[in-house]
């Protein structure tokens, strides 16, 4: 018995839409505050979120250039889901914002998803059953974040803002086709966040191969074992990206080369922008063939580089009274 | 905290939903329930696009309640393309940076927070236009 996950109904893309904040802090500039540039850096810079930007307001202006690219009215989706670890609230649902302001509210599913970075993808393959059962013809699923990392943390280095919304369609209506995923789970307990936390920990215990290396090789050979193709069959692979390091080597483990993911490898520009990080290198790709909205570089393009004080403020850094 | 008025405007802020008089077309924001041209009070909801330029603007220093944290922020007129003139924050550039005529788009943003515990509002702001081609 296959563990993939295929549909009854054949499913795809019918529009997508990727968000990243304009502003960007170096990483020699956390170093130079902080120090730690001996061992280098993880990522060459990293987005940061404006004071009035937020999970919600990100999701927003992706969602509607999801939009603008299906060409149909928000009034037909029947679920948008926001995965996040950065929701604003810890109790009122990021989506119902999201789908008020693109027009979608009324008869609509929706409900926020946290899964440290899997909650994002976690929403596109419950979107991928939605439609693909027949309960809904259109499903929103968004992956963003504005990730926070303790002042001096390794974390802090990465910790980005970002992300992608993708609009799941039947196969007809769609520009790209959906064939089949798979989800590879363990509870591994290395990064967690505590209600009323400000900052995640991080155990530094499991992060690399007990965690990144296992769930993503794992993931990756369950899906390409399962559909029976091999890494040469694809032109493009897309990596959960919290660095550099991690999803270069996990890709060359698996036999893919540096071309294949080069395109959706976005994580030295703008940081692990954790739930969004796939789904924006998947929106990279697929920038390639289309564009009825901004394209997915122009915002990692657009960028005003800031120093740690202008980045201690807009992440609320620092204590106000 | 002002829940029911954040509540009644929330069409309004978060997609910039005015009016269009079904009578003489006239369209307005914020949105109205007779009409100023025709004097019609059948109207029915209308979504702006949001694109306009910049008819002027000018920068806060000093802030009122609420909207403390976000200073220096730009205020502006913005007239849009479907006729409104809108008041609202200039966003994602600075203030150095905006001109008279600058073509900008509607995006909806963080306004205020009611402190650590209460609503956060979200609004329509203004940006320079996003060529993201």
């Amino acid at each position: 018995m296959s563990n993939i996950m295929k549909p009854n109904r054949k499913v795809g893309i019918a529009g997508y839409g990727a968000y990243v904040p304009r502003f960007r802090i170096r990483a020699e500039e956390i170093a130079r505050v902080w120090g730690g540039a001996d061992e280098g850096f993880p990522i060459e810079e990293k987005a940061v979120p404006g004071l009035d930007e937020d999970t919600v307001t990100m999701s927003i202006e992706a969602a509607r250039n999801a939009l603008a690219r299906a060409e149909i009215d928000a009034q037909e989706l029947r679920a948008v889901w926001v995965g996040s670890e950065s929701h604003p609230y810890a109790v009122k649902p990021s989506s119902t914002m999201v789908a008020e302001a693109i027009g979608a509210s009324g008869s609509v599913l929706a409900g926020d998803w946290e899964f440290a970075c899997k909650a994002g993808t976690e929403a596109l393959q419950a979107s991928i059953a939605l439609v693909g059962s027949g309960m809904a013809e259109y499903a929103m699923a968004i992956g963003m974040d504005t990730a926070q990392g303790r002042p001096g943390d390794a974390l802090e280095y990465t910790a980005g803002a970002g992300g992608a919304a993708f609009i799941v369609a039947p196969k007809e209506n769609s520009v790209a086709d959906l064939e089949a995923s798979y989800s590879y789970v363990t509870d591994t307990p290395d990064f967690f966040r505590r209600q009323h936390m400000h900052y995640p920990e991080h155990g530094n215990r499991f992060t690399g191969e007990p965690a990144y290396f296992a769930h993503t090789l794992n993931g990756a050979r369950g899906l390409l074992d399962g559909m029976g193709l091999k890494p040469s069959d694809f032109t493009f692979a897309i990596f959960h990206q919290p660095n550099v390091k991690f999803p270069s080597t996990a890709a060359k483990q698996l036999g893919f080369t540096k071309e294949q993911i080069a395109v959706g490898l976005l994580s030295d520009k703008i940081g692990n922008t954790y739930s969004g990080a796939a789904m924006i290198g998947m929106t990279a790709v697929l920038d390639i063939a289309r564009a009825r909205a901004p394209k997915t570089m122009w915002y990692v393009a657009r960028r005003e580089v800031i120093d740690y004080a202008l980045y201690a403020r807009y992440r609320g850094k620092l204590i106000m009274n | 905290m002002d829940l029911a008025r954040n509540w009644r405007l929330k069409d309004q802020r978060y997609r910039l939903e005015g009016t269009i008089c079904n009578k003489c077309g006239a369209k307005f924001f914020p949105p109205r329930g007779v009409c100023t041209e025709c004097k019609s009070r059948d109207l029915r909801a209308h979504e702006f696009d949001g694109h306009g330029a910049v008819y002027s603007f000018t920068t806060l220093t000093q802030a009122p309640m609420g909207f403390e944290a976000a200073v220096p922020y730009i205020v502006g007129m913005i007239k849009l393309d479907e006729g409104p003139m809108v008041e609202a924050q200039i966003t994602d550039v600075n203030p150095s940076a905006v001109k008279i005529g600058q073509r900008v788009e509607m995006v909806t943003r963080k306004l205020r927070e009611y402190g650590e515990a209460g609503l956060i509002v979200y609004a329509y702001k203004f940006r320079p236009i996003a060529n993201g081609n």
